[in-house]
C-alpha cells in the first residue's frame, strides 16, 4: 500500500438534497482522508449542485471514493482528476486598519504588484480580496502580516477540469 | 391561467385523487405497493400512523414485536426469504434508534427494508424536545437512502421512491422518518409507483465486450473455479449459474449468503469459503488458474490475507456494484451488470467442458477433511452431543428443504457447513454484520413471508437471550417456527478464540443459563431438551412434525471448536484442520 499521494481534485454532481454533505463527508471519515478543502455550489446544469474536494490521497484510492460516491442515490456522476487536470484557484479576504494604507506606503506597492482588488475602504478598515494559486495568496498573507491583519479568510479551492464532464447528455439520457 | 383553466384543472385532480390524512396515505402507500404485513412497536410519534393500521385492518396485518430491533430483523428474515421489501415501522427517539442494528445489517447484507420512523412535530426539530433523535443523520451510513418527510404532499412520492430505492440493483434498507404535523395533515393522494431516478442507475447494462472477454479468458482456463455470492440470489439468477456450471464443467464454491443458490448435493458444488468454510475450495483457491467471482465481494472473511489471496490466478468479477471492482481484490475482468443478463449472455460463449483432474482435487480434498474434521463433526463417537449431528438430524427430517435461520457464532459456522440446501432462499444469517440475536425475530419474518416452508432457526445460547422477548410475537402471531438452541453454555466462537489465542484465558464467555425449557413453556410454546445421543433422533423428528411452534434445546460439547479455519491475517491456503 506504499502507493504514492497526490492531490485530487473529486468533483461530484449531486442533485440538491440536505442530507447529502453527510454522506459525502461519512465517506471520507470512514477512510480517515482529510479533507483539504470543500466547496459546494450550483453547477452549469440547472438544479444540478457541484462538489470539489481536493484530498491527498492516492490514485487508487480516488478511484475507490468515487465509487462510493457514485453509488449514493442522489450523486449524478463524480469524477476525480490530478491538479494538471484541471484549471484551479482559491481566493481571499483581508480586512486591515485603514491607517495603515496611509502609514504604510509598502502596502499600496503590495496591493498593486500583486493583482489583489480593493472591495471596500471606511474610515476603519479596509478590505483586500485575491484570488489565485495558494502559494501566490500565502505569499501575499506573509506580505500583509508584517503590518498586521485584523481578519483573514481563504476559500476552499474552485477548479473546472480540462476534459468534459458530460452531466448534462447523461440527464438527456434519462428523460428519453 | 385564467379562471376557467384553475377550475377545471382542480377538478381534474379532484378526480383522481382524495384528501387524506398524512398517516392514512402512509397505509395506502404500503397497500399499494403489495405490502402484506410490517412489523413495528407504536409510539408518541407514530400513533397517527398505527390508527391507519387500526382502521385498515384485514387489508395490511402490523405484527407487534416485542422490540424494534425484532421488527428490524423480523423485517429482513421476510425480505431473505421472498425477495420482497421488508418493512418495520417505530417511533422516533428510542423506537428509531433500536432498529439501527438491523438496518445496519440489511446495509452489509443488501436486504431490501423499508423503515418508517416518527418524528417529532416539525417546528420542533432541533429543539431536543421529547424523544427527539436526528435518526436521518443516525441512519445516514448505514441505509442505501433515507429522508425525513415534514410535508403530508411528499408522502406518496417519496414512499414510492423508498420502495424503489430498496428493491431495486443491489438492495438496501432506506429509512424514511415522518414528522408528526405530516401524519396528521391531509394532502391529495395519488399513487405513482417510482420507475427510474435520474442520478441512479440501478442496473448497468451488461456490456458484451466484457462477457466476450470473459469468457475467452473461461475457455482458455485450465483450473477455472467460480465463487459466487448472494448477487445470485438477489438476481435470482440460480438457473443461469448452474447453467454455466455445468456446461463448462466449473467447479463452484459459495459465500454464506451464498449458500443454497445451487443444491449442496450438486456435483459441482465444492462448498463454502471462508474462515469456517471446506479445505478444498480455501487451498485451492491459491491453485486455480481463473477465479470466476459471482454476485460476491471478496470480504475479509472469505479472502484472508489479500496479499496472498488467488495470486497466481486471472480475476473475473461479475457484479451489479461497480464499487466492488477492484475493492478488494483487483479484477482483470469485471463484468458490470445484473446476474442473471450477464450470466445469460455468457452461456453460448462457452465451450463444453469437464474438468475432471481438477474435479478430482477438490473431492480428495474433501476427503482429507472429511477424515479430520467432517466425520468428527457428523459421525461423533465421543459422549458429548455434537452440534453438527443436529444438522444431520434435522437435514434427515427435512430432506434438506427447510430455511435455515442462523444466529451468530459456533453454531452458525456449523449450521453453514452442515445443513443440506435443496432449496434457494434458504440460508437465512447475519453475514456481513455478525448480528447475535438475528436468527430469532428473522426467523418469524421468514415463516410469515412463506408460510409453505419449514423454517428453522439454529441458535447459540448467547444469541438466543439477545431477542429471546420475540417469543412473546411468536406466541401472539402463532408463527410455527422451530427453534433450536445450541446450548454449549459458552459464547462457544468467542471462546474458541480464547483457547487457540488467548491461551484458554476465558473471559467472560462462560454462560450460566436459565431454563430454556421453562421460558419457552411460559409463552405456550411447546418445548423440549436434549442432553442424550439417543434422543435426539426423535426429538427432531418430533419437532419437525409438529404443526405449531416448538423449541427444542440440545445440550451440546461445551468446548467443541469448529474447524477448518483461517486464523485472521493467515493465507487461504493456510486453512487449519485442527
Ligand atoms: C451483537 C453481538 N455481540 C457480540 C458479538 C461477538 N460474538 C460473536 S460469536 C459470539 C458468541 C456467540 O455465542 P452463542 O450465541 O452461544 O453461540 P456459539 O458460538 O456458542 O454457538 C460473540 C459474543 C456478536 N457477533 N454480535
Ligand atoms: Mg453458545
Amino acid at each position: 500500500m506504499s502507493e504514492e499521494k497526490k492531490s485530487y481534485t473529486i468533483s461530484i454532481y449531486t442533485e440538491n438534497n440536505i442530507g447529502l454533505l453527510n454522506r459525502v463527508s461519512a465517506i471520507f471519515q470512514r477512510r480517515h482522508i482529510n479533507i483539504e478543502s470543500l466547496t459546494t455550489s450550483q453547477s452549469e446544469i440547472e438544479g444540478v449542485n457541484r462538489f470539489v474536494i481536493v484530498v491527498n490521497i492516492s490514485e487508487s484510492q480516488a478511484k475507490k471514493i468515487v465509487g462510493q460516491f457514485e453509488k449514493q442515490i442522489e450523486v449524478i456522476k463524480a469524477y476525480y482528476h490530478t491538479e494538471d487536470e484541471t484549471i484551479f484557484t482559491e481566493s481571499c479576504m483581508f480586512k486591515i486598519k485603514s491607517e495603515l494604507l496611509f502609514e504604510e506606503p509598502q502596502i499600496q506597492n503590495i496591493i498593486k504588484e500583486s493583482n489583489t482588488r480593493i472591495v471596500t475602504v471606511n474610515k476603519e478598515f479596509f478590505v483586500l480580496e485575491k484570488s489565485g494559486r495558494r502559494h501566490e495568496i500565502e505569499a501575499l498573507r506573509r506580505d500583509l502580516n508584517v503590518f498586521g491583519i485584523m481578519q483573514f479568510v481563504r476559500s476552499g479551492r474552485i477548479a473546472v477540469t480540462k476534459d468534459e464532464m458530460k452531466i448534462t447528455e447523461m440527464l438527456a439520457a434519462f428523460n428519453n | 391561467m385564467d379562471d376557467t383553466q384553475t377550475i377545471k384543472q382542480h377538478k381534474k385532480v379532484a378526480a383522481t385523487t382524495e384528501r387524506i390524512t398524512g398517516s392514512e396515505a402512509v397505509i395506502r402507500c404500503l397497500i399499494e405497493e403489495g405490502v402484506d404485513v410490517l412489523y413495528g412497536y407504536p409510539g408518541g410519534a407514530i400513533m397517527p400512523v398505527y390508527d391507519e393500521i387500526y382502521k385498515y385492518q384485514g387489508k395490511i396485518h402490523h405484527v407487534l414485536t416485542r422490540h424494534e430491533q425484532g421488527a428490524a430483523h423480523a423485517a429482513q428474515g421476510y425480505a431473505r426469504i421472498s425477495g420482497k421489501v421488508g418493512v418495520a415501522m417505530a417511533t422516533s427517539g428510542p423506537g428509531a434508534t433500536n432498529l439501527i442494528t438491523g438496518i445496519a445489517d440489511a446495509q452489509i447484507d443488501s436486504t431490501p427494508l423499508v423503515c418508517i420512523t416518527g418524528q417529532v412535530f416539525s417546528h420542533l426539530l432541533g429543539s431536543d424536545a421529547f424523544q427527539e433523535t436526528d435518526i436521518v443523520g443516525i441512519s445516514t451510513p448505514v441505509t442505501k437512502w433515507n429522508c425525513q418527510i415534514t410535508k403530508a404532499s411528499e408522502i406518496p412520492e417519496i414512499l414510492a421512491k423508498a420502495f424503489y430505492i430498496a428493491k431495486s440493483g443491489r438492495p438496501g434498507p432506506v429509512l424514511i422518518d415522518i414528522t408528526k404535523d405530516a401524519q396528521v395533515s391531509e394532502l391529495d393522494f395519488q399513487y405513482k409507483k417510482c420507475t427510474g431516478i435520474r442520478s441512479y442507475n440501478a442496473v448497468p447494462k451488461t456490456k458484451p465486450e466484457a462477457v466476450t472477454a470473459a469468457a475467452n479468458l473461461i475457455n482458455s482456463a485450465k483450473k477455472p473455479m467460480i465463487v459466487w455470492g448472494q448477487g445470485v440470489i438477489l438476481g435470482e439468477a440460480e438457473n443461469e449459474l448452474k447453467a454455466v456450471m455445468e456446461k463448462a464443467g466449473i467447479p463452484a464454491a459459495w459465500t454464506i449468503l451464498g449458500a443454497s443458490a445451487i443444491s449442496t448435493s450438486h456435483p459441482l458444488n465444492i462448498g463454502m469459503v471462508g474462515m469456517h468454510g471446506n479445505y478444498a475450495p480455501n487451498k485451492l483457491t491459491n491453485e486455480c488458474d481463473v477465479l470466476i467471482a459471482i454476485g460476491m465481494r471478496f470480504d475479509d472473511r472469505v479472502t484472508g490475507n489479500l496479499a496472498t489471496y488467488a495470486k497466481q490466478a486471472k480475476i473475473v468479477h461479475f457484479d451489479i456494484d461497480p464499487a466492488e471492482i477492484d475493492k478488494n481484490v483487483k479484477t482483470d475482468i469485471a463484468v458490470i451488470g445484473d446476474a442473471k443478463d450477464s450470466l445469460a449472455q455468457l452461456l453460448p460463449l462457452l465451450n463444453e467442458n469437464k474438468h475432471e483432474a481438477w474435479l478430482q482435487e477438490f473431492k480428495d480434498l474433501y476427503q482429507v477433511e472429511f477424515e479430520q474434521v467432517i466425520k468428527h463433526d457428523i459421525h461423533p463417537e465421543k459422549e458429548g452431543l455434537t452440534m453438527g449431528e443436529v444438522l444431520k438430524q434435522i437435514n434427515i427430517e427435512t430432506e434438506g428443504k427447510a430455511a435455515i435461520v442462523s444466529d451468530v457464532g459456533q453454531h452458525q459456522m456449523i449450521a453453514c457447513r452442515y445443513a443440506d440446501f435443496n432449496v434457494t432462499k434458504s440460508n437465512i444469517t447475519s453475514g456481513g454484520l455478525g448480528t447475535m440475536g438475528f436468527a430469532l425475530p428473522a426467523a418469524i419474518g421468514a415463516k410469515m413471508a412463506a408460510p409453505e416452508r419449514e423454517v428453522v432457526a439454529i441458535i447459540g445460547d448467547g444469541g438466543y437471550q439477545m431477542n429471546i422477548q420475540e417469543l412473546g410475537t411468536i406466541f401472539q402471531q402463532q408463527v410455527p417456527v422451530k427453534i433450536v438452541v445450541l446450548n454449549n453454555e459458552f459464547l462457544g466462537m468467542v471462546r474458541q478464540w480464547q483457547q487457540l489465542f488467548f491461551d484458554k484465558r476465558y473471559a467472560s464467555t462462560e454462560m450460566v443459563n436459565p431454563d430454556f425449557v421453562t421460558i419457552a413453556k411460559g409463552y405456550h410454546i411447546e418445548a423440549k431438551k436434549v442432553v442424550k445421543r439417543e434422543e435426539l433422533a426423535d426429538a427432531v423428528k418430533e419437532m419437525i412434525a409438529s404443526k405449531n411452534s416448538y423449541f427444542l434445546e440440545v445440550c451440546v460439547e461445551k468446548e467443541d471448536n469448529v474447524f477448518p479455519m483461517i486464523p485472521t491475517g493467515a493465507s487461504v491456503s493456510d486453512v487449519r484442520l485442527s
